[in-house]
């Protein structure tokens, strides 16, 4: 039969199974293999928190989402144009997260009895009328891949494992992947078993054949090349593009980086990274609780090195104590907030931006530092080099946001050029005869006081919790000097406000309404004014990477619009500061709290509400 | 603070700062300040070399005290602060000043914890067993029993045995002394700083405000020489007013038997620092008043190689087989693509 071709601007594929049928793996695949062909695109992992839930079960049903496309986009895509159904439990979970007409590849061979019941599903479950929406796409993947594999003699358990490539091959056909890059990777993976090379390759290739032949199939789509800026890519996740931020960042300012973490999701993923980087002179230490993480980095910073630690909401809750130390005794620390639906233990392999008033407020008295926020996974590089350089150059602890969307999606990454990272090298005091050192003295400019490092002579010094006199940093309860203390601090994270990139505006300088967000809400917001602008709107986009303080230029901005729409994944957290600080302007809030990203479509519609 | 450094051997006075002490008037924390500052003179290691980090309570104003680098942290947070210090410095010494509410309560989980991996540094735990700064609560160390501000019908908690919490938690150096003997506790002092890795000393401290003479039973003068024992290295357990008695196993329990100079009773327990289990440190710091004496001195002193050391040694090897890492590998490993 002869198929017709046809172009599309972006897809969106989403494979779910259970945890071991390769879905994440299966993902991976396609998205390398659309990253070398060109395309833009977004990941987006959805599992459970529970690691091996039963089989077929409802509650294990794990998931990859991937899109890609020709145009610019930060968003995994609100509904799949296709999904991979290994189960009935995955088809179950994963109905409503299907485009209605979108193709769905039922794996029929799992569709037994016992699975069924697992998914609490009836036998004629493929029958139910909601399936009509849809175009299904019944493949017995089992007995197709090993009918594959019957030349090669392999176990029942090896041969079973190689579905997911067969799944891969159909939607490779499908949207014009080539198979060449997977194919090498199958070859580098599996290098040390020949016949898992050709068993996987053998695979991927019926799976390929099959779409092709496929008189269910008529239509093969394309997705042409996207127009990137020209550079270097890589595909990052969030938590990665984190942990080589934070090496850079140290590298660049001459430091060993410490790194105290205790395991918690989804921040987990940085301690691991740079546990395995220790050639790079990372010192990684897995503390016994989250506040000897947080102690331990800045006991490191105190001797010098840079201390960092990461966490997620729970742990923060700990680390608060420590925290506020460090902002009395003004020594440089990075806090990585890898933020997670809460109150509480919540839900923790889902997303929320729920630790922006707790980073900005949530310890014991006047307690100034600097939060900053990434927009997308590839951000978290550059604002994990920013974290650094500030909480260097104004002693300081700097807190870092980041949330589950943004630590496990990946995109393409424009890698930076390396000679034009900055120095981030700090000016260590030495002593000078016949001159006292002052620990608490600070620099005119940044009111930065010096960093003294233990082992200088000469510099021996006390640092601690209790208020400190001014200059000498001797215990002072004087009342004019714990006033002035409490002004310095304060002033200090203040001036940061104009030693940190303006920002900018996407779309009109001035107009009715201005969107402006903070974090991963970057993409969607980014997607939902790029079509309703292409509806005939003028909006605006504004994104704060820099949440304490605000960017200098931030009113100037703000007064240009009529009404400022500030939607986020919390009750209103950015909100609240922003009525703080500009008092007189309107800003509406557009809250979502379910664990989940933005849907593109979803803020659409809460946004035209108020246009 | 002067700033020039100083020249080798210090002086005591070297390691007195400017500030002006703070404890009350007959308080132990005197004397084991002092004697730290004469320990220290002896060791030959630069002033600049030494950090002293400390908890809260009385005794952790310690640091303000000592004219080298310190840090008073927050309450039970001093040994993981301390932890990430000599991970990060190796090549200091690394002291740290905690009490009994800061090390065994607040802070007990890092002190577990410090002990079985062998950090690199010295815990003084300085044990009155009273909340002191809070002016006069119980303690994790009170005795059952104990009325307190907090415990005005007898504290009904059991009191924690310092020493055993350190053995079970593997530490390789455990040591208790008391500031009533200058010359024990400096000649403890200097064993602690000679040991590499975490060196546990427990001293005893009277607290003259809120819980004078709560020692005395064991260390007052009329009593201490028939209810202490001094440990001395493969020397019998022996003590009494005329020497005359000492510790022998029954079975499995420790008893009290007669000793005479000299003689060579194979039942006799013979003191040994350096057992490859600490079997034998763990009863002796069960050994407590009033069913018998109590001991003094180093209980345990093994060689383990410190944490700051083996972090060292793993980057070392992952230099030696992967390279030094570079930002180009860094940023630009894994598969990568250009777009033109």
């Amino acid at each position: 039969m002869s198929k017709t071709k046809q172009t599309l601007d972006s897809i969106t594929v989403r494979f779910a199974g259970d945890s071991g049928d390769g879905m994440q793996l299966a993902g991976d695949r396609l998205t390398d293999v659309s990253a070398v062909m060109g395309n833009d695109f977004v990941t987006f992992p959805d599992y459970p928190a529970e690691i091996r839930a039963p089989v077929g079960s409802l509650g294990g049903v794990s998931s990859f989402q991937i899109r890609f496309s020709q145009s610019l986009i930060f968003t995994p895509g609100d509904e799949a144009d296709v999904l991979v159904a290994m189960n009935p439990a995955a088809l179950k979970v994963n109905v409503k997260n299907i485009r209605k007409g979108g193709l769905v590849i039922v794996n029929t061979s799992a569709f037994t009895e016992t699975n069924l019941k697992r998914a609490s599903a009836t036998a004629d479950f493929l029958q139910d009328p909601i399936f009509r929406e849809f175009t299904i796409l019944s493949v017995p993947l089992g007995e197709l891949t090993r009918s594959a594999l019957k030349e090669l003699d392999l176990k029942n358990v090896d041969a079973e494992r190689c579905k997911n490539f067969f799944a891969l091959g159909v939607v490779c056909w499908l949207y014009g992947r080539k198979l060449e890059t997977t194919l090498e990777w199958i070859e580098e993976k599996f290098s040390k078993s020949a016949e898992l090379v050709q068993a996987n390759t053998a695979v991927l290739k019926a799976g390929y054949t099959y779409a092709d032949v496929s008189e269910l199939l008529p239509t093969q789509y394309f997705v042409p090349k996207a127009k990137l800026e020209p550079g270097m890519y890589r595909k990052i996740v969030g938590n990665d593009a984190i942990s080589i931020g934070l090496i850079t960042g140290a590298h660049l300012a001459g430091k060993t980086l410490f790194y105290g973490s205790y395991p918690i999701t989804p921040a987990t993923e940085i301690l691991q990274f740079l546990a395995a980087h220790k050639s790079y002179g990372v010192k990684t230490y897995q503390a016994e609780d989250e506040i000897a993480a947080i102690g331990a980095a800045l006991g490191a910073s105190f001797a010098g090195n840079l201390g960092v630690t990461g966490t997620s909401g729970p742990g923060m809750c700990l680390k608060s104590e420590v925290l506020n130390l460090a902002v009395v005794v003004e020594l440089p620390l990075v806090i990585v907030d890898v933020q997670r639906g809460g109150p509480s233990t919540g839900i923790p392999t889902k997303m929320e931006q729920g630790d922006l008033l707790q980073s900005v407020f949530g310890r014991n008295s006047n307690s100034p530092l600097v939060v900053l926020a990434l927009k997308t996974p590839g951000d978290g590089f550059t604002m994990a080099v920013e974290a650094v350089r500030l909480a260097i150059k104004y002693m300081t602890p700097v807190i870092l946001l980041s949330d589950g969307f943004l630590a496990n999606s990946s995109e393409p990454w424009k890698l930076p050029e390396i000679e034009k990272l900055p120095d981030l090298r700090p000016k260590h005091p030495e002593a000078v005869p016949g001159k006292t050192f002052f620990p608490y003295s600070r620099d005119p400019q940044t009111l930065a006081r010096p960093w003294a490092i233990p082992g200088t002579p000469g510099l021996e010094h006390r640092v601690g919790g209790l208020s400190k006199a001014d200059q000498t940093g001797y215990v002072s309860y004087d009342p004019e000097n714990q006033q002035k203390m409490v002004n310095f601090r304060a002033e200090k994270i203040r001036r940061i406000a104009t030693d940190i990139p303006p920002v900018e505006v996407r779309g009109p300088g001035s107009g009715k309404t201005l969107v402006l967000g903070w974090g991963s809400s970057y993409g969607a917001i980014f997607q939902v004014i790029n079509d309703l602008n292409k509806d005939g709107h003028s909006l605006s986009q504004a994104h704060l990477n820099y949440l304490n303080p605000f960017p200098a230029n931030l009113g100037e901005i703000l007064n240009k619009f009529e009404q400022i729409l500030v939607p986020e994944l919390n009750m209103g957290q950015l909100l609240v500061l922003l009525r703080y600080e500009f008092p007189n302007k309107k800003f509406i809030g557009i809250h979502q709290m379910n664990g989940q990203p933005f849907k593109v479509h979803v803020l659409g519609q809460k946004i035209r509400e108020y246009l | 603070m002067s700033p020039e450094a100083l020249k080798l051997p210090h002086t005591k006075d070297d390691f007195v700062s400017n500030q002006q002490v703070r404890w009350c008037p007959g308080c132990g924390d005197y004397s084991i300040l002092a004697m730290v500052q004469r320990t220290l003179a002896k060791l030959n290691i630069p002033k600049e070399n030494y950090a002293f980090i400390s908890g809260i309570g009385c005794s952790s104003r310690f640091p303000y005290y000592m004219n080298t680098y310190g840090f008073h942290t927050v309450h039970g947070r001093a040994l993981a602060i301390a932890s990430g210090f000599s991970i990060a410095r190796p090549d200091l010494s690394t002291w740290v000043i905690t009490g009994d509410g800061d090390a065994l309560s607040i802070g007990g989980n890092h002190l577990l914890h410090s002990l079985r991996r062998n950090m690199d540094f010295k815990v003084l735990l300085v044990n009155n067993q009273i909340y002191g700064l809070t002016k006069g609560q119980c303690s994790p160390t009170s005795q059952f029993g104990k009325v307190t501000k907090s415990t005005p019908f007898g504290s009904i908690d059991h009191p924690i045995a310092g020493l055993s919490l350190a053995l079970a938690s593997g530490a390789s150096f455990v040591a208790r002394t008391l500031d009533t003997d200058p010359k024990h506790l400096g000649d403890t002092l200097e064993r602690a700083a000679a040991h590499r890795g975490t060196a546990f000393v427990e001293i005893y401290q009277n607290c003259v405000i809120f819980n004078d003479k709560d020692f005395a039973p064991v260390t007052g003068r009329e009593n201490r020489e028939d209810r202490m024992i001094y440990l001395e290295d493969n020397k019998p357990l022996v003590f009494g007013k005329k020497r005359d008695r000492a510790i022998q196993m029954n079975g499995l329990v420790p008893e009290i038997t007669e000793y005479k100079e000299g003689a060579n009773d194979r039942n006799l327990l013979v003191h040994r620092v350096d057992t490859p289990t600490s079997h034998y440190a763990y009863m002796l710091s069960q050994l407590n008043y009033p069913e018998m004496p109590v001991p003094f001195g180093v209980f345990r002193d093994v060689k383990q190689t410190p944490y700051g050391e083996l972090v060292e040694k793993q980057i070392q090897e992952a230099i030696k087989s992967q390279g030094a890492g570079d930002l180009k590998s860094l940023i630009y490993g894994g598969p990568i693509w250009r777009v033109d």
